[in-house]
């Protein structure tokens, strides 16, 4: 019956669709919807990659693109369907009959690719653009397919994708950057260190993280490209975790643990100066931080109510108050906040009978959703699309790194052969 | 081994190396040498072996060996007590302190594991130590940090309350990165969620205390 009901409301609010703004709360699943299960194929327009000669990597890593944008479906295709056709002559019934709506060619130019989304409906070109691109070699092409790929998305639906997007995340004590379709996979830390909690930096040219020592350890800012690293100021002594950056990059603000337990701290990083404690928790914990996009505010991990729930504050430190509602003595701890992209919403997992699930607070509605419920699934982090969530869940066997859709409740798993934590999902990455 | 057995036990061997260890004049024992020097043990054995090879040289007389011979029974009995006593004494100081899930409170019986390594404290005043609090993996990686931290941090506290002088206790935090025991259940999470303690410095001789 429930199952049923979340289908009808998933339906109901992807009625809509394509006409409003694809706002992540608008149609978040209803509370304790089981995820994997409101995944309705058909509902959404249908997309065809159209065969042609060459390109086929680039067709490939388009196509599922596409598809892990989750706002199509993608009518499979197999070489030479389509017959020989000229350069723009496209076979607009054949396609529609076989429930596409729009149709993406790929043909290739003297100066890289050229792009042609077809409205297979209306029987006319609907969008194209010219790209460069590098050849297959060159460790910046598969990004730089992704870029063709957001941009499709963004032709047919008004809304980039965010294929052109990385993720940092931790296997064993190792920083892995590895594509958000799971490709292009490689360590960014030595493998004889033992490093934690990545946190890219807007320009997504950098990261910070935790370089695990004989229990305590520096707060490290490291150049993606060069390697080069160097410590946070007022982060190199004591045991420093959970650091972010401020959406202008301008701040570092992480925990730091000592004798009185541990606090929020803000760094100055334009003049590497100018450390500020935000947090006196005396008897308390306080973790976790995370900046809402506009940098006003700064939600972040207390145990100031006897067990660690959600509280926000604004950058300075003052103002700090619950964020997330919790019923004392029954809601479970809370952890690893992190702010949508939109600022509409803060995604966190909770303890529910000792295990952990993914939650979503609308931070304007005030109300707390459960997006999961089977295994143990935590920490999660925004793709840049603010539909997306990667998190950790052992819902294979052993700790993963999952993809959620939140609009489809579509679920994938991001390729990774070790057990893998701690995800931080990168904004768009420019050229 | 249980708590107050080898409270008996350490008991023991220290009552024997109280008596063993009674000066000898001929024969210094290690207890009487300055505790800077290192290697100290080994030294004080070679210098104890070289005595004793002078005096059997010197020795010209029957009554003069036998006295020397027992002399000499003696003070291996007197080393081997203060040997295991300092051994059982590492271990115990080496005993960890355990908590309850989520919680970083010193139990009631976990009381006297910390009482005893603040006597043992309070009676060599060079030693210092390093307190590392762990979690199980339940809760989040980070927080996991943290509450290591205030694991950590309780013992201290603890300690210093016993008029341990702070100065002498650093503490870190491994959170859930150094499991003693990987199995997902509830007696390795327990065994998992646990303060160690490591000596970072202490004198070559130990004054025991009572236990």
């Amino acid at each position: 019956m429930r199952r049923a009901l979340s289908i009808l409301t998933l339906i109901a609010s992807l009625a809509h669709w394509p006409s409003g703004p694809l706002a992540a709360q608008d149609s978040v699943p209803p509370e304790a919807v089981r995820v994997g299960i409101t995944y309705t194929p058909g509902v959404r327009p249908g997309v065809v990659m159209l065969p042609g000669n060459g390109l086929d990597s680039v067709r490939a890593i388009v196509a599922r693109d596409l598809d892990y944008s989750d706002r199509f479906e993608v009518v499979p295709t197999t070489p030479g369907q389509a017959g020989p056709r000229g350069p723009r002559t496209v076979n607009y019934q054949l396609w529609r009959s076989l429930g596409a709506d729009y149709a993406v060619d790929l043909i290739p130019d003297p100066s890289g690719i050229v792009a042609r989304v077809h409205d297979l409906g209306g029987a006319t070109v609907r969008q194209e653009g010219r790209f460069p691109l590098p050849a297959p070699s060159v460790p910046e092409f598969r990004l730089t397919v992704h870029r063709i790929s957001d941009e499709i998305v963004r032709w047919i639906t008004g809304q980039p994708g965010s294929a052109a997007s990385r993720l940092l995340t931790v296997e064993g004590g190792r920083i892995l950057l590895v594509d958000s379709d799971g490709a292009g996979r490689y360590a960014v830390t030595s493998a004889a260190e033992r490093a934690l909690s990545p946190a890219w930096a807007p320009d997504g040219k950098r990261f910070a993280y935790t370089l695990l020592g004989e229990g305590r350890g520096p707060v490290m800012i490291q150049d993606l490209l060069t390697g080069q690293r160097t410590a946070a100021p007022g982060a190199s002594a004591d045991l420093n975790i959970t650091p972010t950056f401020s959406p202008d990059g301008s701040t570092l603000v992480w925990a730091r643990s000592g004798e009185d337990g541990t606090d929020l701290y803000a760094a100055d990083l334009a003049r590497n100066c100018c450390v500020q404690r935000l947090t006196v928790g005396r008897y308390s914990d306080n973790l976790s931080p995370t900046f809402a996009p506009d940098g006003r505010r700064l939600a972040f991990v207390s145990t100031r109510p006897g067990l660690p729930q959600v509280y926000a504050m604004a950058p300075d430190g003052t103002g700090q108050e619950l964020l997330v509602p919790f019923d004392f003595g029954a809601t479970g701890p809370s952890h690893a906040p992190d702010w949508s992209p939109d600022g509409t919403n803060v995604v966190f997992h909770r303890e529910l009978r000792g295990v952990p699930q993914l939650f979503v607070y609308d931070v304007a509605a005030r109300r707390v959703r459960q997006l999961t419920s089977a295994g143990r699934n935590e920490d999660p982090t925004w793709a840049p699309d603010g539909r997306h969530i990667a998190f950790v869940s052992d819902r294979s066997g052993r700790r993963q790194i999952w993809i959620l859709d939140l609009e489809s409740g579509r679920l994938r798993q991001l390729l990774s052969p070790g057990a893998a934590r701690l995800p931080a999902w990168s904004r768009r990455l420019a050229p | 081994m249980h708590t107050s057995t080898r409270l008996a036990l350490l008991a023991l061997l220290a009552a024997t190396a109280a008596c063993g260890a009674k000066p000898q004049p001929e024969q210094p024992l290690p207890q009487q040498l300055p505790p800077t020097q290192p290697a100290i043990n080994a030294d004080s054995a070679r210098q104890a072996q070289e005595a004793a090879e002078r005096q059997r040289r010197t020795a010209d007389s029957l009554a003069a060996a036998a006295r020397d011979s027992a002399a000499r029974a003696n003070a291996a009995t007197a080393n081997a007590a203060t040997a295991a006593a300092r051994a059982e004494a590492e271990r115990m100081f080496a005993d960890q302190i355990h908590f309850d899930y989520d919680k970083f409170d010193i139990r009631p019986e976990d009381q006297a594991i910390l009482d005893w390594k603040a006597r043992l404290l309070l009676a060599n005043s060079s030693m210092t130590l390093r307190i590392s609090g762990h979690a199980d993996d339940r809760g989040s990686d980070e927080y996991n940090l943290a509450l290591g931290n205030r694991r950590a941090a309780a013992a201290k506290r603890y300690l210093v309350n016993k008029g341990v002088p702070e100065g002498r206790i650093v503490i870190d935090s491994y959170g859930e990165e150094r499991p003693l025991d990987t199995a997902a259940t509830d007696a390795a999470w327990a065994r998992n969620r646990r303060d160690e303690f490591v000596l970072t410095a202490s004198p070559a001789t130990w004054s025991l205390p009572t236990p």
